[in-house]
């Protein structure tokens, strides 16, 4: 066009194209580098995935792929390595994202394996009104309700699950070794966590209903994030829910009291497995990682890639030699 | 279902109004979390921009500075001091304060620089001390501009107070996080509707001191330029 407007218009509508082929270029490449974020030394065929970190692979490779966070990567890097270790060709597909982003992925078998939780697993995608809280009653809620494509296989003694974590310093003065052995401090304790745990059916009501707890006051804070920990520093909180693989549990000196009466639900390591892409080696050498990995081993690790920036690859590697797995 | 409809439902509920939590309280305490921090801010930055916007040195310096400030994560700042300074006063006060100077400060070295170099003279010519040229000519026909400051650093506070919720406090942020965080958007549509309200409360309440202290001629000066 030849007017005034119509120039500016098409001026306008070339900068907005330019800022969209920017970003999609930048989108994609973000996506292609995302399987090698996580300090891979393995998994060779991962740089040739890069692009679509979703699309389906090769046949006869599997597909590992991890949640956005490290520890999770962490789980996956330690499947990868010791899969490989037996000659098992795999892909790394890490850093996907959330459960809503990586579930629909792996049930239609672009992901074989992803490392789960057995508790959350089933509360979000199976069944949230479930009310199974030991390990072995979850895995069999997990049996009949997972669909026909997916299986989970033995879950890990190791779980990162909700706790109520008190400091190293106060488990002594009070001898506190379960929750149980809060029923008579908790009216003193001021107790913190993420927001809805006031109202959650795990949180106060669980522990009252559960442990006969009544805490002095409840104090809003976040999901087991820096807040709750500076919270549980600071005197403001005397107890808070931190996830048992925290890697502050280790530096700030804090205890997580045991849950012997299941108020949280278990929520163990699982490998959650594509059924078509599992065979026999998989599934041995996966049982065999998850009957070793214990929760202090997975919090040790964590502390390392964690808060000493270790190298995932090498973390992954001294766990699976020091239990003689590689 | 519309952000309007939760709100109003959620606002109208009796039991919001009683107890522990009740939205009075809330928003009293949202008040002192944005009122204390406003205070400190003008007592630091309405005298800093004056002095600078009268004595001129400084002038490029600070300015770039207080836009840069602007760019300070106000959320990002509070977790930061959490972790370095634990739950003290100043954790939660320092970052609606650093919020809230920029504004003030810009706008009053704004007022006393843009004050007419004729009248400038006029008052040294009759001999005021710089105190009395300060107070008693350069401050008065700054007056527009330096509420203006205040009123913008205001709003700003008033909408970003509720993050002291974050932290475990009160305030209106207090119905926005916990309602975040149990999926109930009565609470965040309504606190953020009290959060507004307040803000425009604020906004009239600053149109009416503009007018009882800002000075007939200069009201009438500012229309005809």
């Amino acid at each position: 066009m030849v007017t005034k407007t119509g120039t500016r218009r098409v001026r306008g509508l070339a900068a907005l194209a330019a800022v969209a082929v920017v970003t999609v270029t930048a989108t994609s490449a973000c996506a292609g580098s995302s399987s090698s974020s996580a300090n891979l030394s393995s998994s060779a065929s991962a740089s040739a995935g890069g692009g679509n970190p979703l699309a389906p692979s090769a046949s006869n490779t599997v597909v590992v792929g991890s949640a956005n966070f490290p520890e999770d990567e962490l789980l996956a890097e330690i499947y990868i390595l010791a899969l490989q270790a037996k000659g098992v060709k795999v892909t790394a597909k890490l850093n996907i994202g959330a459960r809503e982003v990586y579930y629909p992925q792996v049930e239609k078998g672009a992901i074989s394996i992803i490392p789960e939780y057995n508790g959350t697993l089933l509360s979000v995608e199976v069944n949230p009104k479930s009310t199974a809280k030991t390990t072995a009653a979850v895995d069999a809620a997990l049996a009949s309700g997972l669909p026909s494509s997916l299986e989970v296989l033995n879950p890990a003694p190791a779980q990162d699950s909700d706790s109520v974590t008190v400091t190293a310093a106060t488990a002594a003065k009070d001898h506190l070794k379960s929750i149980a052995d809060l029923a008579s401090y908790a009216s003193k304790f001021s107790i913190g966590g993420p927001p809805e745990f006031k109202t959650r059916v795990d949180g106060l009501v669980g522990l009252k209903s559960t442990y006969g707890l009544t805490f002095k006051n409840f104090v809003p804070l976040d999901e087991s994030g820096p807040i709750t920990l500076a919270a549980l520093q600071d005197g403001k909180v005397q107890a808070a829910d931190v996830f048992t693989t925290t890697p502050q549990i280790i530096s700030d000196h804090l205890v997580s009291l045991s849950d012997p009466k299941f108020n949280f639900a278990a929520q163990n390591v699982i490998p959650l497995v594509y059924k078509p892409a599992l065979t026999p080696t998989i599934e041995s050498v996966l049982n065999a990682i998850s009957a070793k990995l214990t929760t202090s081993a997975l919090l040790q690790m964590d502390n390392a890639v964690i808060t000493q920036h270790a190298n995932y690859s090498t973390v992954a590697a001294g766990f699976l030699k020091a239990e003689g797995l590689s | 279902m519309s952000f309007f409809s939760w709100a109003w439902d959620w606002v109208i509920q009796r039991s919001n109004w009683n107890g522990q939590g009740s939205i009075p309280q809330q928003i009293v305490a949202h008040l002192g979390y944005s009122g204390l921090p406003l205070l400190i801010a003008a007592l630091i930055a309405i005298p800093a921009g004056v002095a600078i916007g009268h004595t001129g040195r400084g002038a490029t310096l600070v300015i770039n500075i207080a836009n840069a400030w602007r760019a300070i994560p106000t959320l990002g700042l509070l977790v930061l001091l959490v972790v370095l300074l634990g739950f003290s006063a100043l954790t939660w006060l320092l970052p609606l304060v650093v919020l809230a100077i920029p504004p003030m400060l810009v706008n009053s070295y704004e007022g006393v620089a843009g004050v007419d170099p004729g009248v400038r003279d006029a008052a040294r010519g009759m001999g005021m001390t710089t105190w009395q040229q300060v107070t008693r000519v350069e401050m008065p026909i700054a007056l527009p501009l330096i509420l203006v400051g205040l009123r913008t650093s205001a709003v700003f506070v008033v909408a970003t107070a509720t993050i002291a919720a974050y932290i475990g406090l009160g305030g209106l942020g207090r119905f926005i996080i916990d309602g975040l965080a149990s999926d109930q958007y009565g609470p965040v549509a309504g606190g953020a509707l009290l959060v507004v309200v307040l803000a425009i409360l604020v906004l009239i309440l600053f149109a009416v001191l503009s007018r009882l202290l800002v000075p007939a001629g200069l009201r009438t000066r500012r229309r005809e330029g």
